[in-house]
């Protein structure tokens, strides 16, 4: 029975098993007044519980222990004598014999997977119906005996309940387990890279070109400091330099000249550039922005302007930011109490005075927790570099030369032919490990930043 | 108290230093307020600098340049009965019949000065073989068939070809005509621009959102309903509340990154499959629905909770009868601009490798795939004039999707969302 077919039976049996447990239900409580804890239905979803989950715990389990079992069985066959010793050889051949008894692949390579494809297939059809059989057996039993449980007496509520907290609590620890799969793969993985790299070469190294990685000395072209460099220049200085004064400027008008409705559709209208995906901008960048950045380069005298340059994807990346800058701006600018701005305002300053002296170093924690948060954005952001920015790692300061950056190395690398365990590939997890641990610390510490002054006012 | 200072005589705001001084202090406030207004103006221009760019762009990308063919099916001998072509088989009889080497031969005849078949888009013979379905008498007579150009004359006949292609298109002015371009509805990638579509990418990416929104939604509404209605201020509930706030702040590529070691590597889930792009961006949008479902739950007034408690519900009838259906709107608020940021994502795809050339659009979940910024991505790439329009047709396409899911939450929000 296809696994799909098992599904819908085990659906169908726990429907029955709610809809029969609810009617026993209702025939006690019509036949007397006492009060129950608990509602038909919930006797009714009792019983579809326990007809639901013991099979499907069973068939998640079965899902990741029975190709282990079906490798087990044929390996007893007679042909599996002469099978290569155990490693990647062996391996090879079960895999497609597997891929032969599934039917997922016409012609083999070893003339023994030939040989051991009706073994695999006889196995897994062995195999398959012995997990239908406990399934529907676990099914079953499950049903017949919460069925039996369904009495007056009896408080299905709680136990319903006790199963949909446990499901809660599953729920939000899905989080914790995507950060502890997040931090394992990218620790693992770079863990691997490191025994072929020296971390040292890898932090401090000042060439960077894996397209020709010598196999003695890996370490000699895989030097990142380049790319941190390319990355900072890029999502620090440039995207700064346009996001901070076109962010908080905005929220300076929006929050303390603009008139009520002017603000009302302006705001949302600069919140639409948050929400343009980064592929487009990055298309933007390389078609539009790139050739005039380098126009203009070639006009003001360098003549090596390049049409990958760090500006045009800073300038569009930042262009990006503004509405997070701004909103964030916004917030601590309105987070500032009115008593502080009517003050100065009393004392005969300007608004702008006031704005200038009074409200921006007031709300000045919040800004640069926001900034922080935009860097963070900034230099973690892929497509707009990887469509705009250069491939070529250069330590420059010059913004109309080529630059790349981390995250456009993580694409490049993994988005070649390599096979998966080079050195190349693998650079690509500690690049990313690197990433990951620089956003959590600007993020803690813009946090901690926010924090302190939030305490200010209270 | 320092009697020796002599008494400070007020200010004199009329005199000529004073009068320049609050002039310059006005100077500055107007230029600040200027420099206010320049940002906001330099800001919502480049905005709509870019939506311009692209709809000028693009708007040429959603038609086709065709010119009229005289074909005659006669002379080619295509002999196909007629029962076959009403059938689900059509496609492969006409084929089979050689009818794309009857439309070569009719266009060497035609336009033998301008290059002959080379003047058709490769999907040309397609468009014959539709109008035959439609018509078999077109078998038995001569006819004059629009058929789609190829690439390099489709964008001459636009306003932006080489002097060669341009001579070609002045020649054939009045045979060519314009019109929509159903194929770019209708087909997935191809190599040739006159042929790509983006049904295929819209398809791939439909699968992932749905995947995405099948876990990321009811993962993401439990667990805030936990963290806020539930939770015990333990160490583990900080624990579960960093790791999803910080979850939020990762870059997205990084979700990539896990991805292509967790499900393909160790998984061994099938590669560029929209299965594991929609679970990709399910990590990815969770804890964004999280944290606007907490603040929706949290909007909910403690006494609607009293008052179900006072009449004798338990913890979880509060919640699921009473706190949830209010706080439905705001949930799904922000599920759908969490799904807007999951559609228009690339970088996490691109690592799954859903960015091989796809001819075909999926059918099933584990069919390679490929989605609709990936597609722009792809295209833009692409070293043929002809898949610029295509790629600004295809940004329009996005941005019209984002715009309506925004839309939408816009509306739900305004229309459901209760102060209260």
């Amino acid at each position: 029975m296809s696994s799909l077919a098992l599904m819908f039976v085990i659906v169908a049996l726990s429907l029955i098993g709610w809809i029969t447990a609810r009617a026993r239900a209702h025939r006690f409580r019509a036949a007397t007044t006492r009060r129950f804890s608990s509602l038909p239905q919930h006797h009714g979803w009792y019983v579809a519980m326990c007809t639901l989950l013991p099979p499907v715990i069973f068939l998640a389990i079965w899902h990741f222990t029975a190709p282990a079992l079906v490798t087990e069985a044929v390996l007893k066959v007679p042909a599996a004598a002469s099978l290569p010793p155990p490693g990647f050889d062996r391996a090879a051949v079960l895999s497609e014999a597997r891929h032969l008894a599934e039917g997922s692949s016409y012609g083999a390579f070893h003339p023994l997977s030939e040989v051991l494809a009706p073994a695999y297939a006889a196995a897994q059809s062995r195999y398959d119906w012995i997990a239908t059989a406990v399934a529907l057996l676990l099914a079953f039993a499950g049903g017949a005996l919460a069925f039996l449980r369904v009495r007056p007496a009896f408080s299905a509520r709680t136990q319903v309940e006790r199963v949909v907290m446990g499901l809660l609590l599953a729920a939000s620890l899905i989080a914790i387990l995507t950060t502890i799969g997040i931090v394992a793969s990218l620790l693992f993985e770079s863990a691997r890279f490191f025994r072929i790299v020296p971390i040292t070469d890898f932090l401090f190294g000042t060439h960077w070109s894996p397209q020709v990685i010598d196999n003695r000395d890996p370490g000699a072209s895989l030097g990142a400091v380049p790319l941190f460099w390319g990355t900072f220049f890029i999502g620090a200085v440039i995207a700064m330099a346009v996001a901070i004064p076109l962010g908080l400027m905005s929220a300076i008008y929006l929050t303390q000249y603009a008139r009520h409705t002017t603000r009302r559709w302006m705001k949302p209208l600069l919140e639409v550039l948050a929400g343009v995906p980064t592929v487009v901008y990055g298309y933007f960048a390389a078609l539009t922005v790139a050739p005039a950045v380098r126009d203009l380069g070639v006009a003001i005298g360098f003549r090596w302007a390049s049409s990958e340059s760090a500006l045009a994807a800073g300038v569009v990346m930042g262009v990006m930011i503004i509405p997070f800058v701004s909103s964030m701006a916004d917030d601590s600018l309105t987070a500032v109490p009115n008593a502080m701005r009517d003050g100065s305002l009393a004392m005969g300053a300007t608004p702008s005075e006031t704005i200038r002296k009074v409200l921006v170093p007031a709300a000045l924690p919040g800004v640069v927790g926001g900034v922080l948060l935009a860097v963070s954005r900034a230099i973690g952001e892929t497509m707009i570099v990887v469509m705009a920015a250069s491939g070529v790692a250069t330590l420059t300061l010059n913004p109309f030369a080529s630059t790349t950056t981390v995250t456009k190395q993580i694409v490049d690398l993994l988005t070649g032919e390599a096979e998966f365990d080079s050195a190349k590939t693998l650079a690509a997890f500690a690049l990313g490990l690197t990433l990951f641990v620089i956003t959590l610390l600007l993020n803690i510490i813009a946090l901690i930043v926010v924090r302190r002054y939030r305490e200010a006012y209270d | 108290m320092t009697d020796a200072r002599t008494p400070e005589r007020p200010t004199d705001w009329s005199s000529a230093a004073m009068q320049r001084r609050i002039r310059q202090r006005y100077g500055a406030e107007q230029r600040f307020r200027l420099l206010g207004l320049g940002a906001v103006f330099l800001s919502a221009a480049f905005l709509i600098f870019l939506l311009a760019t692209m709809i000028a762009q693009g708007a040429g990308g959603f038609f086709e340049t065709r010119v009229a063919l005289p074909i005659d099916l006669r002379a080619a001998n295509i002999d196909v009965a007629p029962a076959r072509l009403a059938g689900a088989r059509a496609d492969l009889a006409l084929a089979g019949a050689g009818l794309e080497g009857a439309v070569d031969s009719a266009a060497n005849a035609a336009f033998p000065a301008q290059g002959g078949a080379a003047l058709l888009s490769d999907g040309a013979w397609l468009t014959v073989r539709d109008a035959v379905k439609r018509d078999p008498s077109l078998l038995h007579r001569r006819a004059t068939i629009d058929v789609p150009v190829a690439t390099d004359i489709d964008v001459a006949a636009k306003g932006d070809g080489t002097p060669e292609t341009e001579a070609i298109v002045r020649a054939l002015q009045p045979r060519l005509s314009k019109g929509l371009n159903r194929s770019f509805f209708t087909g997935a990638d191809a190599t040739d621009p006159t042929r790509a579509g983006i049904w295929g990418a819209l398809k791939g990416s439909l699968f992932t959102m749905l995947v995405t929104l099948g876990l990321a939604f009811p993962i993401g509404v439990l667990s805030a309903l936990y963290l806020e209605e539930y939770a015990p201020r333990n160490r583990w509930t900080d624990l579960i509340e960093v790791s999803i706030n910080n979850l939020a702040a990762v870059p997205s590529i990084i979700f990539g990154l896990l991805g292509l070691a967790v499900f393909l590597n160790t998984f061994h889930m099938p590669r560029s499959a929209a299965v594991v792009g929609g679970l990709t961006l399910a990590l990815m949008t969770m804890p964004v629905i999280v944290i606007a479902g907490r603040n929706a739950i949290r909007g909910v007034p403690p006494s609607i909770r009293d008052a179900a408690r006072g009449l004798g519900a338990s913890p979880i009838q509060v919640v699921f009868h009473h706190v949830l259906p209010l706080a439905m709107p705001g949930i799904l608020t922000g599920t759908i601009i969490g799904m807007a940021r999951a559609l228009g994502e690339t970088a996490p795809l691109l690592m799954i490798g859903m960015r091989a050339f796809i001819a075909a659009p999926p059918d099933r979940l584990t069919d390679p795939a490929t989605a609709l910024p990936v597609q722009i991505f792809l295209w833009s790439d692409e070293v043929a004039t002809g898949f610029v329009e295509k790629t600004s047709a295809a940004i329009i396409v996005l941005l019209f999707f984002l715009l309506a899911m925004n839309g939408i939450a816009i509306y739900l929000r305004n229309r459901f969302e209760t102060r209260w």
